[in-house]
């Protein structure tokens, strides 16, 4: 073969496989402005809401709202970084019986797929790990868009004791109850227009 | 008509049931207080906060009673003691409202809004924060322990007057029809 059609096969079979790759086929990845974001939960102590949250996540989308099944978001979660404005619940978060930091320092979601559901809406399903566990969850995200920045908000309801998250004594869920809403509010940069 | 010698049998029957909701109250806080943290301190906490709220609203029905019943009155004493008895008194229901507000709003300004028996959730009625409650923490305790004071001079002044002077004061409050 002459080179020049090796160079066109070449050239050929990696667009083919540049096409066919996700990530490769929009623009490039966004930006999460952790300042601007916030990683909330809330679960309910005998009837008393008790809110957290998370101080440092980091998260890789590539993603196109014009494209949304081609997209994929991966957040990763510090659970050392839980905080609830109260000195002595800050300090048993990380213990072994709840999120047990020093043995599991992340948390993290991969998604699996993405879909629109209506205007600015989407529904990104994929896996949560925590401790270890996982669990396959869908979460409904709105999406809004100014400028060049936009905002996914969203939230969802997991089950702690799925995650072995308060053992032991802390497995009591009239103590503490077993649904644990989680909030997010995510500023992005350069993402693509809805 | 005879000028009653004893409380009427609600009067009575407030006084006895918050005496003891009162005292309970007042142990479970002085032994949960340092308690470290654990599901059956939680409990503890919870069972205190909604004692506390329930003293509060039996009180405040006790005050509107008394202020629609007249007590008897008082057995002859000196002025002196006759004074104190009555200051006593009102302090005590000074504290029987002070106390539980100032728990209440320690409770709401450290970020834990009271759910009174788990299920009603009260206003908070002051604003969520970590200096606030610092401040209003140690007067729960304070104010607590000068009730327990009080209640000591209380009992100790019914029983003088019961078996030192002889003049038959436990009668007003024994429960039943006298």
């Amino acid at each position: 073969m002459s080179p020049r059609s090796i160079a066109s096969i070449a050239l050929a079979a990696a667009l083919t496989g540049a096409a066919l790759h996700p990530a490769c086929a929009q623009t490039k990845p966004a930006q999460l402005v952790a300042a601007q974001s916030e990683i909330a939960f809330t679960t309910k102590q005998m009837g008393v809401p008790v809110e957290g949250k998370f101080g440092k996540y980091s998260a890789t989308i590539a993603f196109d709202p014009k494209k949304p099944e081609t997209g994929s978001v991966i957040f990763a979660i510090d659970t050392a970084s839980a905080r609830f404005g109260s000195a002595e619940l800050d300090g048993e978060v990380g213990k072994p019986e709840w999120l047990s930091a020093a043995k599991f320092p992340q948390a993290s979601f991969q998604s699996s797929s993405i879909k629109a559901a209506g205007p600015g809406k989407f529904e990104v399903a994929g896996k949560l790990t925590i401790k270890g566990a996982s669990q396959n969850l869908t979460v409904p995200v709105q999406l809004t868009q100014s400028g060049g920045n936009s905002t996914a908000t969203g939230s969802f309801t997991i089950k702690r004791l799925a995650f072995k998250v308060g053992e032991g004594e802390w497995a009591d869920t009239s103590m503490v109850a077993d649904d644990i809403v989680v909030r997010f509010k995510l500023a992005l940069s350069g993402l693509g227009p809805l | 008509m005879d000028t009653p010698t004893r409380y009427d049998p609600i009067a009575i029957a407030l006084h006895w049931l918050l005496a003891l909701l009162i005292i309970g109250t007042f142990c479970f806080g002085t032994y949960m207080a340092d308690l470290p943290l654990s599901p059956s301190r939680l409990r503890l906490f919870n069972y205190h906060k909604w004692a506390g709220i329930t003293i509060l609203a039996l009180s405040a029905l006790r005050l509107l009673w008394r202020l629609g019943h007249r007590p008897p009155p008082d057995v002859p004493m000196p002025d002196w003691q006759q004074r104190a008895a009555h200051l006593t008194h009102g302090l005590m229901y000074a504290l029987f409202f002070a106390i539980p507000l100032v728990g209440w709003a320690y409770s709401s300004a450290a970020g834990f809004p009271v759910v009174v028996y788990g299920v009603l959730p009260l206003p908070d009625f002051v604003p969520v924060n970590r200096d606030l409650a610092a401040s209003i923490k140690p007067w729960h305790g304070t104010l607590a322990w000068t009730l327990a004071v009080l209640v000591l001079l209380h009992v100790a002044g019914a029983l003088k007057h019961q078996f030192v002077d002889r003049d038959g004061l436990l009668q007003r409050m024994r429960p039943g029809r006298g």
